[in-house]
């Protein structure tokens, strides 16, 4: 279960030093703060911009850009629904709405209680058994309501 | 000792075959047998898993679906003993749907386990390397130009005149990116390349290095795929610590070494030029092309890039001659293609065949119809930007000519069936509102059109003028193909256009209209 540390510029620089000597470090340094916090806080920009002699504007522009960066840290546990095509092919809309209801979130939101947050995703290469989810890092296929309600109920346990 | 098999691959993983190989070890434990539970890649027979397969003298013998719960009745019923269940497929190998295809790229996905080196070997693994080292750089590009292979990321450029272009560069750092961002709906033959058999993947890539005088190479993946992630890192440790990468690749004199970046949600980045200035730590924006990236790629120099299948394709060729793989396929479709069978299906999977099977053998005799029984209404061939297929056009063959030829294309090989309750007007609207949130914003046909194609298509649903609207959706398409910096808005219209014109009733545009006008 993912716990996030909370931030404090030491900690993000510590991070930031870590990566930093590679070539196109970047993407590296954000995944690895949002690893540590559960997110990239908008005042670690200007820290990578002094890091890699590059502008805020720069790094603004990259954190922005890339949909898995995030300003908050996620809830508990994040569960994401595919929604692409083989997904759509296979009756995900109905279970979008479902699982929207039984959390009382919308796409992108997170649980009252801050145990969940749900999330749209564009394909997890399981087109084969679909439709499915990943909760955190595991992975869930063949979905229908019944197996969607045993993932609902993990999600929020 | 007797010797068993369930995937490891993530699809097999998402079905419950962590959970059965558990039980399988609990229950040998109890039960005092002893049992070696290897964990291998998947055969891609996807409604079998988890698949459990049985290692016996005559073969490996496979049950499946096996459910964790059901676990004891299968042992009890003596399965491995290799007995008769009402789940036992028989010998894998002789199953039809796999002994009918013809795995070359897939070779020894699902056979062996993904994370031995030693496996990978004795199973024709670096024999390709092998080869190359001998041939040298100029005899490598000869036998991949012979071999016909064409860049299986979806555009199909010929992957030996690619290289050709890189090798004559003059000497000075050069690159291979593998493009494993595979983020195209209906398509995971990269994920169970890099899950099943991630040494295929690095050996390749070390071939390009050596035929190009690149001496460096990353694996772009993306973050939807952490287990192809860790399969990967841990297979490009053991090359390395087996000599096959480093300064001196199995003792060839030759340098060359990689590593695997993680990309960031972005479906753009799967676009080559954009992946590049990922790589470079920078947003996804696509590039102007010229200049091509085979001369200003990956921090301005040199740069190989291509799909994970092209690369893991080189070892076969290399190993058993460019002629060999050139002499399956038809027209200028060489090969075979890795073909995935995806949405409402009875039989997803991964299905390895040579170019030239029609759309409808696929979708019917491989495929075996939808899974929901009802009857199929609309393929999508080629991923989110591919074109929508009614039943009338089921004899396409497989080719990237003959899609072309029908206002399809064959992509990244991913088929996505959908039954009777599809509605098309929904499906064109999402292909514009998919582009519109994956736009990376740089030319203006697709960010602006993208968004304004949702607007039209809205206003024909809501039967707002609808044959003047249905003009403008047209138009706008034909501007969006025409006029935009990259596949993404360049192709959306092609679902979009396809389900127009294929399905007009569901635009209540009556079929009688294109009849009248034909």
């Amino acid at each position: 279960m993912p716990k996030y540390e909370s931030w404090t510029p030491e900690r993000a620089s510590e991070i930031i030093a870590q990566h930093q000597n590679q070539k196109g470090a970047t993407l590296p340094i954000l995944h690895a703060l949002q690893e540590s916090f559960g997110c990239v806080p908008l005042d670690v920009e200007p820290m990578i911009a002094d890091a890699l002699n590059i502008t805020r504007a720069e790094v603004h522009g990259c954190v922005t850009f890339y949909h898995d960066y995030r300003r908050e840290p996620p809830g508990r546990r994040t569960l994401k629904l595919c929604l692409a095509e083989s997904c759509q092919a296979s009756g995900v809309r109905a279970l979008e709405k479902r699982a929207k209801e039984k959390l009382g979130v919308e796409m992108g939101g997170t649980t009252a209680d801050a145990r969940v947050t749900l999330e749209a995703v564009y394909c997890l290469g399981l087109c084969h058994s679909s439709p499915a989810a990943m909760l955190d890092k595991d992975v869930y296929a063949a979905l229908d309501e019944e197996r969607l309600d045993e993932l609902l109920k993990e999600a929020q346990s | 000792m007797t010797r068993i098999y369930i995937s490891r691959d993530s699809g097999a993983l998402a079905l419950g075959a962590d959970s059965v190989a558990k039980r399988f070890e609990q229950e040998a434990k109890e039960r005092g047998i002893e049992l070696e539970i290897v964990r291998n890649g998947s055969r891609g027979m996807y409604w079998l898993e988890p698949l459990v397969e049985i290692e016996t003298d005559q073969g490996r013998v496979g049950y499946g679906p096996v459910k964790p719960s059901k676990v004891d009745d299968f042992i009890e019923a003596g399965i491995l003993e290799g007995k008769p269940h009402d789940k036992c497929i028989g010998l894998v190998d002789e199953y039809p749907w796999f002994k009918n295809q013809t795995r070359l790229t897939f070779a020894r996905i699902g056979i062996t386990d993904p994370r031995s080196l030693q496996d990978y070997q004795s199973h024709g693994g670096y024999a390709g390397l092998k080869n190359a080292i001998e041939a040298g750089p100029d005899g490598i590009i000869e036998e991949v130009l012979t071999s016909g292979l064409r860049g299986r990321g979806g555009a199909g450029f010929p992957t030996g005149i690619k290289w050709r272009t890189v090798a004559d560069t003059p000497p000075q750092q050069k690159y291979i990116v593998c493009n494993a961002d595979e983020g195209d709906s209906g398509t995971f033959a990269d994920r169970m390349v890099m899950e099943g058999d991630p040494f295929v993947l690095i050996e390749g890539m070390t071939i390009a290095g050596i035929a190009v005088g690149a001496t460096y190479g990353y694996i772009y993946v993306r973050s939807e795929y952490p287990h192809s992630i860790e399969a990967l890192r841990e297979a490009i440790d053991t090359a390395r610590e087996a000599g096959f990468l480093g300064t001196n690749v199995a003792g060839s004199g030759f340098a060359y070494d990689m590593e695997v970046r993680e990309g960031a949600g972005a479906y753009v980045c799967g676009e080559e030029t954009s992946l590049l200035d990922s790589l470079e730590g920078k947003r996804g924006e696509v590039r102007a092309k010229p200049p091509l990236p085979a001369h200003i790629g990956l921090f301005g120099q040199p740069t190989i890039i291509n799909n994970v299948l092209s690369l893991a394709t080189v070892p076969i060729i290399m190993d058993r001659g460019g002629a060999f793989y050139r002499d399956f396929g038809m027209g200028r479709s060489r090969g075979t293609m890795p073909i995935q069978l995806a949405g409402n299906i009875k039989h997803g999977g991964l299905y390895e065949t040579a170019f030239g099977i029609t759309l409808g053998e696929l979708v019917d005799e491989i495929g075996g119809g939808t899974y929901s029984g009802r009857p199929v209404r609309a393929v999508q061939v080629g991923g989110p930007l591919g074109a929508y297929f009614p039943r009338e056009m089921f004899d396409t063959p497989f080719d990237y000519e003959a899609f072309a030829a029908r206002d399809g294309l064959i992509g990244h090989g991913g088929v996505v069936v959908f039954d009777d309750t599809v509605d098309m007007a929904q499906q064109a609207h999402f292909a514009m509102e998919f582009c519109a949130i994956e736009s990376c914003g740089k030319c203006t046909p697709c960010r602006i059109g993208a968004a304004r194609g949702m607007e039209v298509i809205d206003r024909i649903m809501a039967d707002e003028e609808r044959q003047a609207n249905i003009e403008i959706l047209e138009d706008l398409c034909h501007t969006m193909k025409l006029g935009s910096l990259c596949a993404l808005g360049g192709f959306a219209p092609y679902p979009v256009m396809s389900a127009l014109t294929h399905f007009p009733e569901d635009f209540g545009a009556e079929k009688k209209r294109l009849d009248a006008a034909e």
